[in-house]
C-alpha cells in the first residue's frame, strides 16, 4: 500500500504575525509546526502502513523552511518525503494542487492520499478538493472516522448541525481528515534522530514545468486586523452591573 | 454582458437570512458596470417529486409543485432586488432507485448541477456563504471549473482599471479580502480568470434592505422575479455513495449563524450542567425578541460539556452576532478569530487580567455565577413589565 499524505508548514495559531512590506510577514523569527489537520493524516497513514505494509511518503509544496514540517512528519513514522521548492509565501490553492498533482505522478500513483480537512494560516478550505479534480480522484473532507476494505473506504464525517453521515468512496481517492480521526503519536528521541537522516527529494517547481507566476489569485496587501482597544470597565454591585448590561443591551445594539 | 451569480441556501422553503449580505455583497460589486445578478436555488426536495413519475407531463407537473413550494424564497428575492432567478432542479432520473436520503444535500450532485447553471447562464463571477454546505459546494465547482475561489470573504470589489499592471491586460480582476493567519491579519487578494468564485463569511456584510412599499399588494406583484426552471443531468455517482446520515446531538450550528446575540461559555463554567444557565439566559433575551443562541469555547468542548456544533472558534462557527457574550473565556486567539467580527463584545470575567479584556467592548468584573441569575431574573421581569403596557 502506497500513501500520500500532503502536508503544510505553517505559522504556530499563538504566533505573532510581524508584517513585513506590502503583502507578506517575517517568518525568519515565526514558530512554524505541521498544520495540526495534516497530522491526523500522518498517524492514520502510519497505523494503516504498519498493519498492511508498504509505504508513507509526506510532500508539500513550500519554502525551505518547510523542511522542519517534513522531519516531523517523518518522526511519526513518514518513511520518505517530497519537498517541491517554491519562492512565494502565499500559494494560490489552484497552484498548490497542480504541483503536488505533477510530483505524486512523477513518483508513482498511490492507493490513497490523506490532506488535513484545512490549513489553518490561509484557510483556502480548496487544496484536497483541487487536488482530487486535477487526478480524477474522488475526495471526501473533514472525515473523522475511516475504515479501508480491500479497493474501497467507509468514511463518516460530520456535516454541520452536530449531523453526521456515512459515505463509501472507491480507491484510490483523495481523503481530508479532521480531529477525531485519531490521536496522533508524539515521536520519541530515538524517531526524531531517525527522521534526520530519511531521504528527502527536493525539487523545483520548474522540474516539474509549472510557472508559478500563472496564479489566478494573489496576494497584493496583508495588514493587520484592526482590534478592539480600551474596554469600558462594568464594575459596582451585581445589581448594578445587570442593570447595566440590560441597558446596553437596550441602548446600543437595540436587541431587547 | 457579464453577469454575477449567487447561490442562494434555503432550508425547507425558507431563505437563510444570512443569504441578504451576500446579496447586497453582489449588488455593489455589479452596479459598478451594471450588471446583471442572477440568483440560483436548488431545492433540497426537488427529487421527492421523482416518485411515481414517469413521463414528460407529469415531470412538468412535478416540477411546478416544486415551483410553489419555492414562492416564498422567490418573492422574497425579488423584494430584495433580484431580478431573475434560476431554479436549479436535480433529473428526477438521478433519483430512481435512491433511497430517500439521496435527496437532502449531497455535494457531489449539487455541484455537478450548479456547474451546469454556471456555464448554461454565463456566470462570470459567482458568490454563495462560506458556511458548511458553501465550503462543500464551492471547492467542488471551482475545482471542476479550474475557477479561482476565495472562501470566507469580509468583502469583494471590483479592481480599478488604474491599479491594472501589465500582466493583467484585457483582463479584468477582482479584490477580496479575507482573513489570513487566526484572524491576525487581513489580505487583499487579487483574482483573475473568466470565472471567480467567492464565498462570504456570514452577517459580516450589512445586510441589503427591502424594497420600500413592500407590504402593498400591487408592489409585490412588480417586484416579483423572472424565474426560469433549469433541469440538470447530473451523473450517478459511482465513486462515492452515500450509505447513512446520523443526527448525533439536536443543537445546532445554524442557530448561530441566524442569531442576534450569542452567549458563550468557557472553562469557568466548570461542567456541561451549568450551560443551562446560558441557555437560560439566551431564552429570556429571546424572549424579547432578539433571536438568541447559546455557544461555547473550545475547551467547554473538548471537556465533553457541549457538543461540537456549539463551538465558537477559528475551528468552530465563525460567528457575527450583534452581541457577543463571553462567560468565563479567557480570549485566546483561536476563539477571537470565530468572533471578532461580532459588533459588540461583551466579556463577563473574573479576572481583569484575562486576554479578552484587551479586545472587547464592555468587561463585566464578576462572577458569571451571579450575574447569570441576576441577569435572568431581570430580563424576565422586563418581559412582565412589557406584557402590561
Amino acid at each position: 500500500m502506497k500513501i500520500f499524505v500532503c502536508i503544510k508548514s505553517v505559522p504556530d495559531t499563538a504566533a505573532t504575525i510581524k508584517l513585513s512590506g506590502e503583502s507578506s510577514f517575517e517568518d525568519s523569527d515565526c514558530k512554524f509546526v505541521i498544520n495540526p489537520y495534516d497530522e491526523y493524516g500522518i498517524e492514520e497513514a502510519v497505523t494503516l502502513v504498519e498493519k498492511n505494509g508498504g509505504e508513507v511518503v509526506v510532500i508539500t509544496a513550500g519554502r525551505a523552511s518547510a523542511d522542519g514540517a517534513l522531519r516531523s512528519a517523518m518522526a511519526i513514522g513518514a518513511n520518505r518525503a517530497i519537498h517541491v521548492k517554491t519562492e512565494e509565501q502565499f500559494l494560490d490553492s489552484s497552484f498548490t494542487a497542480k504541483v503536488l498533482k505533477a510530483a505524486i505522478e512523477r513518483d508513482g500513483m498511490p492507493d490513497i492520499i490523506f490532506t488535513g480537512k484545512n490549513s489553518v494560516d490561509t484557510e483556502g478550505f480548496q487544496t484536497p478538493y483541487r487536488l482530487a479534480a486535477e487526478l480524477g480522484f474522488p475526495v471526501v473532507n473533514e472525515i473523522s472516522k475511516l475504515k479501508i476494505n480491500g479497493d474501497k473506504a467507509v468514511a463518516e464525517r460530520e456535516i454541520g448541525g452536530g449531523d453526521r453521515e456515512v459515505l463509501e468512496i472507491s480507491l484510490p481517492a483523495v481523503i481530508g481528515v479532521t480531529k477525531g480521526l485519531n490521536e496522533p503519536r508524539y515521536p520519541k528521541f530515538p524517531d526524531i534522530m531517525k527522521a534526520k537522516k530519511k531521504p528527502v527529494n527536493l525539487i523545483t517547481i520548474s522540474d516539474l514545468g509549472i510557472d508559478e507566476l500563472f496564479s489566478k489569485s494573489r496576494l497584493v496587501k496583508l495588514e493587520s486586523a484592526p482590534e478592539r482597544s480600551g474596554a469600558k470597565m462594568i464594575q459596582g454591585s451585581v445589581e448594578a452591573q445587570v442593570k447595566e448590561l440590560i441597558r446596553i443591551l437596550k441602548e446600543d445594539e437595540k436587541v431587547l | 454582458m457579464k453577469r454575477t451569480g449567487i447561490f442562494i441556501e434555503s432550508k425547507a422553503g425558507v431563505i437563510k437570512s444570512a443569504n441578504y449580505g451576500v446579496i447586497a455583497c453582489a449588488q455593489k460589486y455589479s452596479a459598478k458596470y451594471n450588471e446583471e445578478i442572477y440568483a440560483f436555488i436548488i431545492d433540497e426536495h426537488s427529487g421527492q417529486f421523482s416518485k411515481n413519475i414517469v413521463d414528460n407531463e407529469k415531470i412538468k407537473q412535478g416540477f411546478s409543485k416544486n415551483i410553489i413550494d419555492n414562492e416564498r424564497i422567490k418573492q422574497e428575492l425579488g423584494n430584495r432586488g433580484i431580478k431573475y432567478v434560476i431554479e436549479v432542479c436535480i433529473d428526477p432520473d438521478h433519483h430512481e432507485n435512491h433511497k430517500q436520503h439521496e435527496n437532502i444535500f449531497n455535494p457531489v450532485v449539487w455541484s455537478d448541477a450548479l456547474i451546469q447553471a454556471v456555464i448554461k447562464y454565463k456566470i462570470s463571477t459567482l458568490f454563495a456563504l462560506s458556511t458548511h454546505i458553501g465550503k462543500e459546494l464551492l471547492p467542488r465547482v471551482a475545482a471542476q471549473l479550474d475557477a479561482p475561489l476565495i472562501m470566507d470573504c469580509l468583502n469583494v470589489s471590483k479592481g480599478d482599471d488604474v491599479n491594472r499592471r501589465d500582466d493583467d491586460a484585457g483582463n479584468e480582476f477582482d479584490l477580496a479580502e479575507t482573513f489570513l493567519y487566526s484572524g491576525k491579519t487581513i489580505a487583499t487578494v487579487k483574482v483573475t480568470g473568466n470565472i471567480r468564485m467567492f464565498g462570504i463569511r456570514p452577517n459580516v456584510i450589512e445586510p441589503c434592505l427591502q424594497a420600500q412599499n413592500y407590504e402593498s399588494e400591487d408592489s409585490k406583484a412588480k417586484i416579483f422575479p423572472i424565474v426560469e426552471t433549469f433541469i440538470a443531468k447530473t451523473e450517478q455517482q459511482k465513486n462515492i455513495k452515500l450509505i447513512e446520515t446520523k443526527t448525533e446531538d439536536s443543537s445546532s450550528g445554524e442557530h448561530l449563524l441566524s442569531a442576534d446575540v450569542i452567549i458563550s461559555g468557557g472553562r469557568a463554567m466548570k461542567n456541561g450542567e451549568n450551560f443551562k444557565l446560558l441557555q437560560d439566559c439566551a431564552d429570556s433575551i429571546a424572549d424579547l425578541g432578539a433571536a438568541t443562541a447559546v455557544g461555547a469555547s473550545r475547551v467547554a468542548v473538548d471537556l465533553g460539556w457541549v457538543p461540537y456544533s456549539m463551538q465558537v472558534g477559528q475551528t468552530g462557527e465563525k460567528v457575527s452576532p450583534k452581541v457577543y457574550i463571553a462567560c468565563g473565556i479567557s480570549g485566546s486567539i483561536q476563539h477571537f478569530a470565530g468572533m471578532k467580527t461580532s459588533k459588540m463584545i461583551i466579556a463577563i470575567n473574573e479576572s481583569p487580567n484575562a486576554a479578552i479584556m484587551s479586545n472587547c467592548d464592555y468587561f463585566v468584573e464578576a462572577d458569571l455565577f451571579k450575574i447569570l441569575p441576576e441577569l435572568i431574573k431581570e430580563l424576565k421581569n422586563t418581559k412582565r413589565l412589557r406584557s402590561y403596557q
